[in-house]
C-alpha cells in the first residue's frame, strides 16, 4: 500500500523519473533485442545466399544429366558404308555418310516420303549431328556390322531435347518455335512409341570439344584436371613439407627466414590472376614449355597452392608436442632422425589436410589458367601432360559464354561435377581431421 | 639420349649405390656395426648423394646453358655480314638458322646430301628450301649458303652434346661413386653429411616462395617496362580514356589509348559494392556467433558460412550471369529502373556475398580475443548486451576488425571470375550503379585471350595492369597483416 502511495502521487518527482527510466530501459532492451535480430539477419542473408545459390545451380542443372536418345533400328547399308565391298579399307570406312543411315532409319519410324526434301530436311533436324561420329564407332569398332541392321540409341538434337526438358514451351506460336508443328507430330509420336526418351547422359562426362551442346562433354577438362592436380601433389606437396619443416623445425629466427615468412604469408593473398602473368611470362615465354598444356597449369597452381599447404603444415607441425622431440632426442636420436621418424608421421593427419584443402583451391580456379591459354577448343584427350587440354573450371567458364540455349544446361551441369568434387575432397579432410584428431 | 632417360638412370644408379652403400658398410665393420659412427642406411644415403648430386647440377647447369653457348658459337661462324646486321636483322637471321638445324636431323641421308651440297652452291638455294619445306621446315625466302653452314653447324653442336652430356654426366657420377665408395669406413661421419644436405635441400625448398615473388616482380616488371618504352607512363597512369584497338599497331591515328583510370574507378566502385554487402554481414554475424549464439548455432553456422569463401568463384560468376544479373534486372525494370544485367550493382553483390567469410571469419577471432575484463567491468557497471559490444568490444577490437576489412578488400580487388562473367567490358567512368564499368583483371583477361603477339602494347598493358594490382593489393595485404599483428600483440 505504502509503495502505491509513494508512487502514485506522494513523491511525483521521483516517480515520474521511474516512469522514465523504465521506459529508458524498455527502449535499451528493446535496441538489445533489435541488435540481436541484426545478428541473426545477417547470418541468414548468408546462409540464405547460399541456399539459393546451390538452388539455382542444380534447378538449372540436374537435367544435363539426362540426355535425349532416340531408339532407331540403323541398317548399316554396304552401298553407303563400304562401296568397295573391303572392310579393311578404313579410310573409306572413315569418311563414309554415316549421318544418311540414321536419317533413313528415323524417316521408317515416323513415315517421311524419301521423296520430299522439304520433309526430309525438316526430319534431319530432328537428330544431332553427333550420330555421325556415334555410328562411325560402331562400325570402327567392328566392321562386321556392315550389311546388317542394329538397335541403337542415337543422340537427339538440342531443340528435340530442350523440349522435353520442358524448355521449349509449346504454347509459343510456331513461327518463334524453334520446331514447327510437323516436327512436334513426329516427336510426340516417337515418344508414345517408346523410341525416344531421355537416358543418363555418359557423354557429359566422355565428349570433348564441341560446338553443340548434345555432344559437347567434360571429358577432356576432366582428364586435363586431373593431370594438373598429379602435378601440384607431385610438386607443391613434397616442397611445401619441405619448407615447412624447414621454417618450423631448423630456421634460426632472423632475417632469411623472417623474409620467406613475410614472403609465404604475402604470396597467400596475391590474387591469382597474377600467378597466371607469372606462368604467361615464365614458363611461356622464357622456358618455352607448351600453351594450353596441363604441365604449364599444373605448376602455375602449384606456385598457388604452395603457401596455403605450408601454413597447414606448419600448424600441423606445431600441434605435435614438445615431450615426443625432447623423448626422442633424450634417447639419442638426431634431430633429423626425431623428424623424420616421430614428428612427420606424427604431423602427417594434418599434412594431408592442408594438403586436400590446397587442391581444391587449386582444383577451382579458373583465372590464372586463362592466362596461360586452357581456353582453348580441344576435342581429343591429351595423353600427356604436354598436350593441350582444358580444366573443369575453365570449361565452365566457356560454356558459360556459349551462346547457345543448351549449354547453360551444361554449365551448371558441369558446376555440379566440380562442387561434387569439391564436396566430396572437403568432407574427406573433415574426415581425416576428426579420424586422426589427437588430444595430446 | 634426352634429359628424361638420363634422370631416370641417374634415379635407378641412386637406389643402386645406396645398396651398395648399405651393403658396403656392413663389410666394412665385419658386421659389428655397433661402433661405427652411422648406421649402414646412412652409408647408403651418403654414396647415394655422392652418386646424384654432382651429375644433377651439371644436368642443370648444362640444360640452361646450352643453347646461347651454342648459339653464339654459331654466330662466331657466320660471316662478317651477319655481324653487319642490325640487332633485329641478326635474330632474324638467327631463327632461320635454328628452324633448319631443327629440321636437319629428320632428313634422309638423300636429303641431308643436297642440303650438305647447298651450302657450297653445287645445289640451287630453291632446291634447299624445297627439301626443307617437305619435312615441315617452312621458310619464307632461299637460305644463304652460310646460313644453312651455320645451320649444318649448330645441328651437328646439338648432335655432339646429345651424345657428350651423358657420357659426362655417368662419368661424373661414376666418379664420384668409387670416390666415396672408398671413403665408407666405421668412422666416416656419413650421417652428419646426410643430413647437413638434407637441410640444404628443406632450405632450398623454402625459398621457392621467394624465388615466386622474385618471378612474380621481375616477370610483370620487364614487360611493364616494355610498355612504357611504347606507351608514355602518363598516358597510361592519368589517363581516362580505354580504349585499346586492336586494330593494327604502329600507323599513328589508331594506337589504342591505354587510360588506367576509369578500369581502376571501376575496379574501386564494385569493391565498394562488395564492401557494403560483405562488411555489414559479416560483422553483425560475426558479432552474434561470437557474443550471442551458443556452441551448437556456432560449430554448425560457422562452417556453413565459411562455405561461402570455398565455392569456385566461377561458380559465382555463372550464378551472376544466369540467375542473379536477369533477376536484378527484371526487379529494376518492375520498380521503373532501368538496370543493365551487369551492372556494378549485380558483380558487387555477388562478390560481397563471396568476401563474407573474410570478414567474419578473422573478426569472429578478434572479438573473442578481446580480454573477458573488458565485457565484465562493461556488465558491472550495469550496460546490456548490445551496449557493451558497441561501445567497448568493437572499440577494442576495431584495429582487427580493419585489418580483417582490408584483407576482404583485396580480395575483392583481386577478383576475376566473378567480374569477367558478371560485370560488363566497357570502360565507363560512371557514378551509376545500375550501369556497367570493367574492372582491371577483366582487361587482363581479355587482352591476354586469343592470339598473342609479344611487342605490342595491346598485350603488354596486361603486364602493366597485372603489376598495378600487385602493388595495390600487396600494399594492402602489407598494412593488413601489420595492424592484426599489432592487434594480437597488444593483448598477448
Amino acid at each position: 500500500m505504502t509503495d502505491q502511495t509513494v508512487g502514485s502521487g506522494g513523491l511525483p518527482g521521483i516517480a515520474s523519473a521511474a516512469n522514465e527510466s523504465s521506459k529508458r530501459l524498455a527502449k535499451r532492451h528493446a535496441a538489445e533485442r533489435r541488435f540481436r535480430w541484426y545478428g541473426i539477419a545477417a547470418l541468414l542473408f548468408g546462409l540464405g545466399f547460399l541456399v539459393i545459390l546451390f538452388t539455382s545451380i542444380i534447378g538449372k542443372g540436374w537435367t544435363a544429366f539426362l540426355q535425349t536418345s532416340a531408339h532407331l533400328e540403323v541398317y548399316f547399308d554396304p552401298k553407303v558404308v563400304n562401296p568397295s565391298g573391303n572392310p579393311a579399307d578404313r579410310d573409306e570406312l572413315l569418311r563414309a555418310n554415316y549421318a544418311k543411315l540414321a536419317d533413313e532409319a528415323l524417316y521408317k519410324v515416323i513415315g517421311v516420303d524419301p521423296d520430299n526434301r522439304k520433309e526430309r530436311r525438316s526430319a534431319n533436324k530432328l537428330l544431332s549431328r553427333g550420330v555421325d561420329t556415334q555410328l562411325k564407332d560402331i562400325v570402327m569398332a567392328d566392321p562386321s556390322v556392315i550389311g546388317e541392321k542394329r538397335d541403337v540409341w542415337l543422340l537427339a538434337a538440342d531443340d528435340v531435347d530442350a523440349l522435353l526438358k520442358g524448355s521449349i514451351s509449346r504454347d509459343t506460336p510456331e513461327e518463334r518455335r524453334a520446331l514447327d508443328n510437323q516436327q512436334l507430330g513426329w516427336i510426340d509420336h516417337m515418344v508414345e512409341k517408346g523410341l525416344l526418351e531421355k537416358r543418363f547422359n555418359t557423354g557429359l562426362f566422355v565428349y570433348g570439344a564441341s560446338s553443340y551442346p548434345e555432344t559437347a562433354g567434360l571429358g577432356v577438362a576432366l582428364i586435363g584436371s586431373l593431370f594438373m592436380m598429379m602435378v601440384v601433389i607431385l610438386l607443391a606437396v613434397p616442397l611445401a613439407v619441405a619448407a615447412a619443416t624447414y621454417l618450423e623445425e631448423f630456421a634460426a629466427k632472423n632475417r632469411i627466414s623472417d623474409l620467406i615468412e613475410v614472403n609465404i604469408n604475402n604470396l597467400a593473398a596475391v590474387p591469382s590472376i597474377v600467378f597466371g602473368l607469372l606462368g604467361l611470362a615464365i614458363f611461356i615465354n622464357f622456358l618455352g614449355l607448351p600453351r594450353s598444356a596441363p604441365i604449364v597449369g599444373g605448376l602455375v597452381l602449384s606456385l598457388m597452392t604452395l603457401p596455403t599447404i605450408i601454413i597447414a603444415t606448419r600448424a600441423a607441425l606445431k600441434a605435435v608436442p614438445p615431450s615426443i622431440r625432447e623423448g626422442a632426442l633424450g634417447v639419442g636420436a638426431s634431430k633429423h632422425q626425431v623428424i623424420m621418424h616421430h614428428v612427420l608421421p606424427l604431423a602427417l593427419p594434418g599434412i594431408l589436410t592442408g594438403t586436400i584443402i590446397g587442391l581444391v583451391q587449386a582444383l577451382g580456379e579458373t583465372a590464372p589458367l586463362l592466362m596461360i591459354g586452357m581456353v582453348a577448343f580441344v576435342a581429343d584427350y591429351p595423353s600427356t601432360p604436354m598436350d593441350p587440354a582444358t580444366a573443369l573450371p575453365v570449361q565452365i567458364y566457356m560454356w558459360a559464354t556459349a551462346a547457345e540455349r543448351g549449354f547453360i544446361e551444361r554449365t551448371a551441369g558441369a558446376t555440379m561435377v566440380l562442387l561434387a568434387f569439391l564436396i566430396v575432397m572437403n568432407s574427406l579432410a573433415v574426415y581425416l581431421r576428426h579420424k586422426f584428431e589427437r588430444k595430446w | 639420349m634426352s634429359n628424361l632417360t638420363i634422370l631416370a638412370i641417374l634415379a635407378a644408379a641412386a637406389v643402386l649405390a645406396y645398396l651398395v652403400g648399405r651393403y658396403r658398410s656392413v663389410q666394412v665393420s665385419n658386421g659389428n656395426t655397433i661402433p661405427t659412427h652411422s648406421r649402414p642406411s646412412y652409408h647408403g644415403a651418403y654414396l647415394a648423394i655422392w652418386t646424384v648430386i654432382p651429375a644433377l647440377l651439371l644436368l642443370t647447369v648444362w640444360t640452361a646453358a646450352d643453347n646461347p653457348v651454342f648459339e653464339y658459337f654459331t654466330a662466331q661462324q657466320l660471316p662478317a655480314a651477319y655481324h653487319e646486321q642490325s640487332d633485329a636483322q641478326q635474330s632474324l637471321t638467327m631463327n632461320v638458322v635454328e628452324s633448319i638445324a631443327e629440321g636437319l636431323p629428320h632428313l634422309t641421308p638423300r636429303e641431308d646430301e643436297i642440303l650438305r651440297k647447298a651450302r657450297y652452291g653445287f645445289v640451287t638455294n630453291d632446291t634447299a628450301r624445297e627439301v626443307l619445306s617437305e619435312n615441315g621446315v617452312i621458310l619464307g625466302s632461299a637460305p644463304e649458303p652460310y646460313v644453312i653452314q651455320a645451320a649444318i653447324y649448330l645441328a651437328d653442336l646439338r648432335a655432339t652434346a646429345r651424345l657428350v652430356l651423358p657420357a659426362v654426366c655417368f662419368l661424373l657420377a661414376a666418379g664420384c661413386f668409387f670416390w666415396a665408395y672408398r671413403n665408407i669406413a666405421p668412422a666416416l661421419r656419413a650421417r652428419t653429411y646426410v643430413e647437413r644436405t638434407m637441410t640444404a635441400g628443406l632450405f632450398a625448398a623454402s625459398t621457392v616462395a621467394v624465388l615466386t615473388t622474385v618471378g612474380i616482380v621481375l616477370s610483370v616488371l620487364f614487360e611493364t617496362i616494355h610498355f612504357f618504352q611504347l606507351v608514355p607512363p602518363q598516358d597510361y597512369f592519368f589517363g581516362t580514356v580505354w580504349d585499346p584497338r586492336f586494330s593494327a599497331a604502329g600507323s599513328g591515328g589508331s594506337e589504342g589509348q591505354f587510360g588506367l583510370l576509369p578500369l581502376l574507378w571501376g575496379t574501386m566502385y564494385i569493391s565498394l559494392v562488395a564492401l557494403l554487402v560483405a562488411v555489414p554481414v559479416g560483422l553483425f554475424a560475426a558479432i552474434y556467433m561470437s557474443e550471442y549464439a551458443g556452441p551448437k548455432v556456432r560449430t554448425i553456422a560457422k562452417p556453413l558460412l565459411e562455405i561461402l569463401a570455398g565455392i569456385p568463384t566461377i561458380v559465382y560468376g555463372f550464378f551472376a550471369l544466369v540467375t542473379f544479373g536477369p533477376f536484378m534486372r527484371d526487379a529494376g525494370a518492375a520498380v521503373g529502373l532501368d538496370i543493365s544485367a551487369s551492372s556494378v550493382l549485380t558483380a558487387g553483390i555477388v562478390m560481397g556475398v563471396m568476401i563474407i567469410p573474410f570478414v567474419s571469419s578473422l573478426s569472429d577471432d578478434i572479438i573473442n580475443a578481446v580480454p573477458n575484463s573488458l565485457r565484465e567491468g562493461s556488465y558491472g557497471l550495469g550496460a546490456t548486451q548490445s551496449e557493451t559490444i558497441k561501445r567497448v568490444i568493437l572499440p577494442a577490437a576495431l584495429p582487427g576488425i580493419v585489418g580483417a576489412i582490408l584483407l576482404a578488400a583485396s580480395r575483392a580487388i583481386g577478383e576475376t571470375m566473378i567480374v569477367v562473367l558478371a560485370a560488363g567490358i566497357a570502360a565507363n567512368l560512371t557514378l551509376n550503379p545500375f550501369e556497367q564499368v570493367t574492372t582491371i583483371t577483366v582487361k587482363i583477361v581479355s587482352q591476354l585471350t586469343g592470339d598473342l603477339e609479344f611487342n605490342s602494347p595491346q598485350t603488354l598493358v596486361a603486364f602493366a595492369l597485372g603489376l598495378t594490382l600487385f602493388v595495390i593489393t600487396l600494399g594492402l595485404n602489407i598494412y593488413a597483416l601489420y595492424i592484426v599483428r599489432k592487434y594480437r600483440e597488444q593483448y598477448e
